[in-house]
């Protein structure tokens, strides 16, 4: 008999919270998933209606903290296609840098965390610490750590110095040799080859079914990138090439994002290094009716922003979509079959965007809660335990 | 380009009776207006036999009727076309698409909740994201939404 | 404030609670747990069950289920509990305030002793807003 379970957990390792996944299992098997969201629900696309076009950018950016670049890259997309009209090519090659700079940090980020639920917490401090350095690059280049604010319908709001450039590289050349150890700690590991292969596996169909985007999809074979399929900024203008594999296993995400991180830095150093001089706005001054549809690769999938403008300086409509919007019901698929202690893990290989997804628990059918957030994350880490000392290895 | 004149030419025969409106506004952009009835037979047309992915459905509120646009991107050509359907404000309803693909799920959700719109055919017509406590019949996205919850507190208090 | 607080905040133990938030708040307080800002060696630790808080930090604009989850959880809080508020969401609400589904801010719902304004606070920030209201508990 089905025992009902439902998880609300500690979707990052600090909180414990009420409801977001459902979990349904029998034994220890999980037979079926339901999931519940809205608790970051701040009603933007209504919000943004009141405010002027080059003041939505701000409210957008603060739709995810993450990927701060990703929203405002899209709307302003959206705002100039519109007219439509193509922004100066300094602007470009801006926008690519501090876009990719997001990309590494965000992608860095989840590397920790995804080493926490693992049971490996040195990686989590070294992946975070390591994290600093970009968040600094960030901060020389935009002045700020996360919301950047660098976006405005037309091209970017402030120019990045020359003079900064020097420390920049050096910065992002200081990364390289720490990452090189993580990654071969973690791809070349047996352990984490046995507890992630195999495991929560998206095939190509069911990601196409789901619409799935990023690199849930890319390590399921579907090889989308909106840089590569509607090059925008200055992806068309740097050599790159885009991450896929075939399993679509956990093990498989976790590589996609690991090399991900070093296309991003090598687009990172092009871009500086090609910086080419010129304007960076094109200082619009009224938007006519018409509609508009911007999209860009965020570190998750494709950020996907649809304006409809009236001629008055307000968007008429606004529709944002996240890319973990169409990720999230994709667990259904990849969860159902496989064991709880794996549930941590593989909702984690998606990479929800915090601001759209929150917590686990589990509870019995009487509502007495059995197993806490913490608890589901504890079960993750000591199988990965039970699975290195089956191996001999710890 | 010749694909793309081709794939346009072709859905403009083949839905000939069903299109309204077709504005090919640029290279990349292609804006559809189809009849709601044809919502199903166009989509799961652009779906599986072009193979186009699914963006998202915008609803909007475009005072004198609601509209859906729903967003579809071909990567090999670079073309997203968006088909649009025009509905009554007084009773809005058209076919769900969350039988032909699993994508359309819980946009159909969200678009329900927040503009009213009913999606016949849906399996799971529940809430995604307003609260229980949330009045049934007011939908926030809409040009007349008001205020209704009297223990807001809408200034600083400075 | 009282005895026990001041024993209490000698070691304190931290929850951390977001109510809806773009979640640039909770980064930088998990930022403060690492390497570089590393607030345990001030005694500081993150507890993951709010039975065991004696702070509590609040993010996020308080949207209307999280305000009812956050309503429960401070009251399953042993008292005395400190709350401090992080980032100008739980402030004021900041520029969610005309959002339909941001109805009161969060010194409305639960007593608020300290206010980190930011968007994000930076760690620094964080960690001297919490300094702050520690040192003005000691010293009553």
């Amino acid at each position: 008999m089905a025992r009902s379970v439902i998880p609300i957990g500690p979707w990052h390792p600090l909180q414990e919270e009420p409801e977001f996944f459902t979990l349904t299992v029998d034994g220890e098997t999980v037979v079926d998933i339901d999931v519940s969201i809205g608790y970051n629900h701040r009603g933007i696309e209504k919000l943004s209606e009141r405010k002027t076009f080059d003041q939505s950018t701000f409210v957008i950016e603060r739709i995810c903290g993450i990927c701060s670049t990703s929203h405002p890259f899209a709307y302003t997309r959206a705002v100039e296609d519109i007219i439509p009209v193509e922004v100066p090519e300094r602007a470009k090659y801006i926008r690519t840098i501090v876009a990719e700079g997001e990309r590494v940090h965000s992608h860095l980020l989840w590397f920790g965390l995804a080493g926490h639920f693992l049971g490996y917490n040195t990686v989590y401090h070294w992946v975070w610490k390591l994290r600093e350095e970009i968040l600094d690059v960030l901060e020389i280049l935009t002045g700020n750590r996360n919301n950047y604010a660098m976006f405005k319908p037309g091209g970017v709001r402030r120019d990045i110095n020359a003079d900064d450039i020097p420390l920049v590289v050096k910065k992002i050349d200081s990364i390289v040799p720490t990452l090189d150890r993580l990654k071969k700690a973690v791809l070349d590991d047996p352990v984490l080859h046995a507890r992630l292969k195999g495991i929560g596996i998206l095939t190509k169909e069911e990601a196409i079914d789901y619409c799935a985007l990023g690199p849930t999809s890319r390590a399921s074979g579907v090889a989308k990138d909106v840089r590569k399929d509607a090059p925008y900024g200055a992806y068309d203008r740097v050599d790159w090439d885009m991450i896929v594999t075939e399993n679509g296993d956990v093990f498989d995400k976790v590589v996609v994002r690991i090399l991900e991180v070093y296309e991003s830095i090598k687009i990172m150093k092009t871009c500086l290094s090609k910086l080419p001089a010129g304007e960076i706005d094109l200082n619009i001054k009224d938007i006519p009716p018409g509609e508009g549809i911007g999209a860009h690769e965020a570190p998750r999938g494709e950020t996907f922003h649809y304006v409809r403008s009236d001629g008055t300086n307000r968007p008429a409509r606004h529709k944002v979509r996240a890319p973990t919007f169409m990720n999230l019901p994709s667990y259904r698929a990849t969860v159902i079959g496989e064991t709880i202690s794996d549930a941590t893990i593989i909702l984690a290989a998606i990479d929800p965007c915090y601001c759209c997804t929150e917590r686990m628990a589990v509870r019995d059918d009487r509502g007495r809660k059995i197993l806490g957030g913490p608890d589901l994350v504890r079960l993750s880490q000591e199988k990965t335990k039970k699975l290195a000392n089956k191996m001999g290895l710890q | 380009m010749a694909r793309r004149e081709e794939i346009l030419k072709d859905i403009q025969t083949r839905f000939r009776e069903d299109i309204v409106d077709f504005f090919d506004k640029s290279s990349k952009r292609v804006y559809i207006e189809i009849k709601p009835e044809s919502i199903v037979r166009v989509a799961g047309y652009i779906f599986k036999e072009l193979e186009a992915r699914f963006n998202i459905a915008s609803g909007v509120d475009a005072r004198t009727h609601l509209e859906i646009l729903y967003h579809f991107s071909l990567e090999d050509i670079n073309l997203l076309i968006s088909l649009r359907v025009k509905l009554d404000r007084e009773n809005p309803e058209i076919d769900s698409l969350a039988p032909v693909f699993k994508g359309a799920n819980w946009i159909e959700r969200e678009i329900h909740e927040l503009l009213g719109i009913n999606f016949r055919g849906h399996p799971d017509l529940r809430r995604l994201l307003l609260a229980k406590e949330w009045p049934a019949g007011v939908y926030p996205l809409r040009a007349d939404y008001r205020e209704w919850d009297r223990n807001a507190i809408r200034d600083r208090g400075v | 404030m009282s005895i026990t607080l001041n024993a209490l905040l000698k070691s304190p133990w931290v929850f951390h609670l977001s109510t809806g938030s773009c979640n640039n708040c909770d980064i930088e307080v998990l930022d403060c747990l690492t390497p570089r800002f590393d607030i345990e060696r001030f005694g500081m630790l993150l507890t993951g069950s709010i039975k065991h808080a004696d702070v509590l930090l609040v993010t996020g604009s308080c949207n209307r289920k999280s305000a009812n989850r956050l309503k429960v959880l401070y009251d399953q809080a042993p008292k005395p509990c400190v709350v401090i508020a992080i980032g100008e969401c739980s402030l004021s609400r900041g520029m969610f305030i005309h959002s339909y589904n941001c109805p009161v801010p969060l010194d409305k719902i639960i007593p608020v002793d300290a206010y980190i304004p930011g968007c994000p606070p930076k760690p620094e920030a964080i960690i001297a807003g919490a300094v702050k209201l520690i040192q003005k508990v000691r010293g009553k």
